[in-house]
Formats: structure tokens, C-alpha cells, sequence
């Protein structure tokens, strides 16, 4: 299942539905790295609100796709993790260490047009 | 065991037979027993309130309460023998529950009254029968089993509505010493009070996240001044709360630490840069408003 990918301004927002399989996860790194090269972004921001369960595989893939995409000189922030899943993770000692998180879209963006604000 | 089933069978308890009764079967015996209770229940009921007295029980209550209660029991007690049905006095017994467990009474006082009711009417029993042996064994044969399952019933309802007082107290409790407070746009404080345990920290964290998501809070500050000791467990989910709050975007800040406390947090290893802490609550406000950008300055003195 392809995962909607938006332009907003120098940004891009990935909307990811309900229940993504591993590949789909493999199939959005891949997407993501492209369409930051291709749209030259500075900020990326993958909104998980729809999921309902995020395992070992989908935290390290999202980390992955956070580190390539810094590669690109461009930041990622993963929004929308719902309180029962952040709580289950943490159970699970999944941390998404060395990821920005926020609250939802509104706050990802926020903290993207303060990062670049500054530096322009 | 085998031998009390086979009592209770005799004594016509389980049964209601619309058969005439055989003379001298149980089910005559009991309605003479019956009988008997109800047209000597003054004096009864007034020997069982003397014995109750004496035996120093129901002290919380007043005489006149005592004395209506033990009517009100007396009546159950004899319907239930008359009957052989108990649902009406598992009834009773809760209500009797409800009113007399917030005036402090005891549940051995409870099963001490019940008991001391039976044996008075027992004795009465004795005193009526004792020319007739025989007979009076007949009797005690249909009053004794019904007796025991009275008071194990009365006993068994007031100790559930004991429990049941219990559990909702503890609920309340919970609830209410784990208020998540909004006292800036973006900043929730947490102020935790007590002893945490992981039953407690499991809820404290989820009723957190709720809060973090509703308020759309920024920074959290977790005062555990409040808090006397900590154990690696929950320590442990204190720094998962720290976690899962950063996941939902928001920062944590941990304050008034007690010695112990950071003793603890030290010993098992946690990643102190991980968790932000500072000494005071004031200082931890301090700091949350610096991260939301906010800066407290007085209202000059004589200004306009």
C-alpha cells in the first residue's frame, strides 16, 4: 500500500494508513529519500496518527529513514504516535531514539518552520 | 459433610412440599419452632439485646439503634427459619451492612451478635424441650442447620459490602491523587504524592499521555516531592513516562528528587541524560516556561 506523500511549501508530509506491512515500510524508506532528492526539502514530517500498533521493525525503519534523510541535509519529525501506542513502546523498549517526535501536524510543522527560520 | 446434607434434607429446608405434613415430621417441628420464636420474641429479643451488651458489642451504636436493628433481625432471622428461603435475608443483611460499616463497625461484631441470637434462642429451645429428650433432639435437628446458614449468611453479606466499600474507596483515591494541572498554555504539571506503586505509576502514566494529547502541552513538569521512596520498578516507569511523553512531543521535567530518590535512580543505571531534572518545583517551572519561550517579569512599581 503506497503511502500518500504531500508538498507543503519547502516540506514534505507522508500520511501513513492503518496497518503498514514490512514491505510497505522498505517501500517508504525508499519513496522518502527519493522524493526529498527530487523536491530538494528541507524537512520531511511522517504522520503515524492511523497507527495503532508500531513495532521493533516500523521504529527502526522510521529511524533509518530519519538518518538518510539527514544525510540530505534535511530534518524529519514523526507525528501523531497516540498515548496507547507511545505507552505500549516504551513497554516494549521501542524508543525512536534520536528522533524529533511532536504532538501532530500543526506541531510538526511548527518546530520545521522554527528550525529553518533560523537558519535562513 | 454427607451427614449435615443429609440433616438438611430431613429437616425440609430444601424442600416446600405441598403435602400434609407427617406428625412429628420435620416440617411440623419447624413451624412449632417457629411458632415458639415468634410468641416469645419480646423476652428473646430483650435477653439477645442484654447479651450483646454484655458482650460489649455494637458499642458505635446507640441503644435505641441497637434495639430497632435487633427487631429488624430478629424478624429476618425467624422468616428465614419459617421459610428455608434466604434470598430476603441476604437482602437484609447487605442494607444492615450499608448503614452500620460507616458507623465503624466490626465484622466480628457482626458474626458475634449473630452467634450470640442463635445461642440464645437455642437455649431457649433447651429450656422448652428438656422433658423430652428425644423431641428436643428433633428440634435442634431442624433449628441447627438453618441456624449456620443464617449466620454464614449474614456474615459472607457484610463482609462483601465491606469489600465493595473498599474497592471504591481505593478507586476514588486513585483518581484523585494523580491530577494532571494545566498552569500555562502548553504546561502540565504532575504533583505525585504518596506511594507509587506500579499499579499506580501504570495509571499515572496513561492518565498523563491523555493530558499531553488534550492540552497539547509542550513541557510536563513531575514534581515526586511528594514521594518518600522509589523502587527500581518504579523507576523504571517513571523513565518510561519520560519516554512516552517525548513520543507525543512533549518534554519532561522531573522535580524534588529526594536524596533516596536519586540514590535509587543512580544505583540502577538509569540514563541520566535521558531525564530532565531540577531541584525545585518552582525551579522546574521556572525552566518550562523558559522552553515555551515565556519570561515572568513583576509589574513595575508606580507605573500607570
Amino acid at each position: 500500500m503506497e503511502v500518500p506523500v504531500l508538498k507543503q511549501g519547502p516540506f514534505l508530509i507522508a500520511t501513513v494508513q492503518a496497518a503498514l506491512t514490512d514491505d510497505d515500510l522498505v517501500q517508504l524508506r525508499k519513496a522518502m529519500v527519493e522524493r526529498v532528492v527530487g523536491s530538494r526539502s528541507l524537512g520531511v514530517i511522517i504522520d503515524v496518527t492511523a497507527m495503532d500498533i508500531m513495532d521493533s521493525f516500523a521504529s527502526r525503519t522510521l529511524r533509518e529513514i530519519a538518518q538518510m534523510i539527514r544525510l540530505r541535509g534535511a530534518e524529519t519529525v514523526i507525528v501523531g504516535i497516540q498515548p496507547e501506542v507511545a505507552f505500549a513502546m516504551v513497554q516494549l523498549g521501542i524508543t525512536l531514539e534520536g528522533v524529533v517526535t511532536a504532538l501532530d501536524l500543526e506541531e510538526g510543522l511548527d518546530y520545521l518552520n522554527h528550525r529553518f527560520k533560523s537558519s535562513t | 459433610m454427607a451427614k449435615d446434607a443429609e440433616r438438611l434434607e430431613r429437616s425440609g429446608l430444601q424442600h416446600h412440599s405441598p403435602e400434609p405434613p407427617a406428625p412429628d415430621g420435620p416440617a411440623l417441628l419447624l413451624r412449632e419452632l417457629v411458632s415458639h420464636l415468634r410468641q416469645n420474641r419480646t423476652q428473646l429479643r430483650e435477653e439477645w439485646a442484654r447479651r450483646i451488651t454484655e458482650a460489649q458489642l455494637l458499642t458505635a451504636m446507640s441503644k435505641d439503634e441497637i434495639f430497632a436493628e435487633a427487631t429488624a433481625v430478629y424478624d429476618q432471622y425467624v422468616e428465614a427459619l419459617e421459610t428455608g428461603t434466604f434470598e430476603a435475608l441476604q437482602a437484609y443483611a447487605r442494607s444492615l451492612s450499608e448503614r452500620i460499616i460507616p458507623r465503624g463497625v466490626e465484622t466480628h461484631e457482626v458474626v458475634g451478635i449473630v452467634l450470640l441470637l442463635r445461642d440464645v434462642l437455642a437455649r431457649s429451645l433447651f429450656a422448652k424441650y428438656q422433658a423430652d429428650f428425644r423431641k428436643l433432639d428433633r428440634i435442634l435437628d431442624a433449628y441447627e442447620p438453618a441456624a449456620n446458614r443464617i449466620a454464614n449468611t449474614v456474615a459472607v453479606g457484610f463482609v462483601q459490602e465491606r469489600e465493595r466499600v473498599i474497592r471504591q474507596q481505593q478507586e476514588a483515591i486513585r483518581e484523585l491523587s494523580t491530577p494532571v494541572l494545566q498552569v500555562r498554555e502548553r504546561l502540565l504539571i504532575l504533583p505525585i504524592i504518596g506511594v507509587i506503586d506500579p499499579q499506580r505509576a501504570r495509571q499515572l502514566t496513561e492518565q498523563l499521555l491523555r493530558g499531553i494529547r488534550t492540552n497539547r502541552a509542550k513541557v510536563v513538569v513531575i514534581d515526586i516531592t511528594g514521594v518518600a521512596a522509589m523502587d527500581a520498578t518504579v523507576a523504571n516507569h517513571l523513565v518510561q513516562t519520560v519516554e512516552a511523553s517525548r513520543l507525543l512531543g512533549a518534554t519532561v521535567i522531573v522535580t524534588g528528587l529526594s536524596p533516596e530518590i536519586a540514590q535509587t535512580l543512580v544505583t540502577i543505571g538509569v540514563d541520566l541524560g535521558k531525564m530532565n531534572t531540577v531541584g525545585d518545583l518552582q525551579g522546574g517551572i521556572e525552566q518550562a516556561e523558559r522552553l515555551l519561550g515565556y519570561k515572568v517579569v513583576p509589574i513595575s512599581a508606580g507605573g500607570s
